[in-house]
């Protein structure tokens, strides 16, 4: 639903670091996105397509790589990887577990043309 | 013509995060307390802000940033007519509160001598949980007619929170809301948070949630910078 606001930042730090490098265009840009984060690649894809249009950024790929989540029970110290996001450890069953990875929403790198 | 790659690493809400901080340290300068609430439509959120300011208002001095999506000030308007300075901040369609809206609902406010401001989110579980805003204290006010199984389908929501406030608790009578799946889910999402069972009709349940409140603004009061 906010992917909008998002996009906007998205473009932002791209410019903010092509311009930083001299670039004359920007043909790539890697993200990590976690699937806890909520945001929907179709949608920043959707956005970006309009947004991105006369700048620096125009026509640039967006790469997504989707990270997993992961959890590690702070009771037993068992990490443990499930779709099912809501799920105690499976080793002990302690609800006290935390996320280690999957709610990432990062722009790794950009390919640049100068 | 070359192409390289640049190398960035960078959270893509970074702008945002780093302006929440900003917030906050403008709010630590003062001792001032900053809740965000958070919540779908319906839930309760300007009644809560209501009786919380009548529970508070005699012994500190409050103010609220009302965000809404639409130019209405029908919050606001209530938060006024109990003599509370309010700013209301219409976020023209967007679907949540970032931190830059935050900086100008306290440019138009007056802090020097306020102990608590209330920031009302827009109501809506997914987009607010991505925004920072600089406030101390994240807060999301479920409710008993929502049903109890919220925390498994706006799970984000509720994982960045420091207090959970169940409302409409008088209806429990009426709807088939089993609690033990409700904090079970809760408790997976953010081990040992606060949780307070109230009616903002009733009262029932609300001293807890004032006293806790109390003891949250009392300390930032006395905290050393």
């Amino acid at each position: 639903m906010h992917e909008l606001a998002v996009t906007e930042s998205l473009l932002a730090t791209a410019t903010e670091y092509a311009q930083k490098n001299e670039a004359k265009k920007v043909i790539s840009l890697n993200l990590l996105i976690g699937v806890l984060s909520g945001i929907v690649d179709d949608s920043v894809q959707f956005y970006w397509d309009m947004i991105s249009a006369d700048t620096i950024c125009s026509q640039a790929k967006l790469n997504i790589e989707r990270q997993p989540a992961k959890f590690k029970c702070q009771t037993c110290q068992t990490e443990y990887a499930l779709n099912e996001e809501l799920s105690p450890c499976p080793n002990c069953g302690s609800v006290n577990i935390r996320v280690i990875a999957g709610d990432e929403f990062l722009l790794q790198s950009i390919e640049i043309e100068k | 013509m070359s192409t390289e790659k640049v190398q960035i690493v960078e959270k893509i809400l970074d702008a945002n995060d780093q302006m929440a901080e900003e917030n906050q340290q403008a709010f630590d300068k003062n001792h001032t307390l900053a809740i965000n609430i958070m919540a779908s439509p319906g839930a309760g959120k300007t009644s809560l802000i209501l009786r919380t300011i009548e529970g508070l208002s005699k012994d500190y001095h409050i103010a609220v940033i009302e965000g809404d999506t639409a130019p209405v000030t029908i919050d606001a308007d209530k938060v006024h007519a109990l003599g509370i300075p309010v700013t209301q901040i219409n976020t023209g369609g967007d679907c949540h509160l970032d931190a830059l809206m935050v900086r100008k609902g306290m440019q138009a406010l007056d802090l020097q001598d306020v102990d608590l401001v209330i920031i009302e989110n827009v109501g809506n579980l997914v987009c607010p949980a991505a925004f920072k805003l600089g406030s101390h204290i994240n807060v999301v006010i479920a409710s008993i007619p929502e049903g109890d199984d919220k925390p498994y389908k706006y799970p984000n929501i509720y994982r960045g929170i420091q207090s959970l406030v169940l409302n409409k608790t008088d209806l429990k009578p009426y709807v088939d809301f089993n609690f033990d799946y409700f904090q079970k889910g809760i408790q997976v999402l953010n081990p040992g948070v606060e949780i307070f069972q109230l009616s903002s009709k009733t009262g029932e349940g609300l001293e807890a949630w004032l006293n806790w409140l109390r003891a949250q603004i009392d300390k930032k009061k006395h905290a050393n910078q």
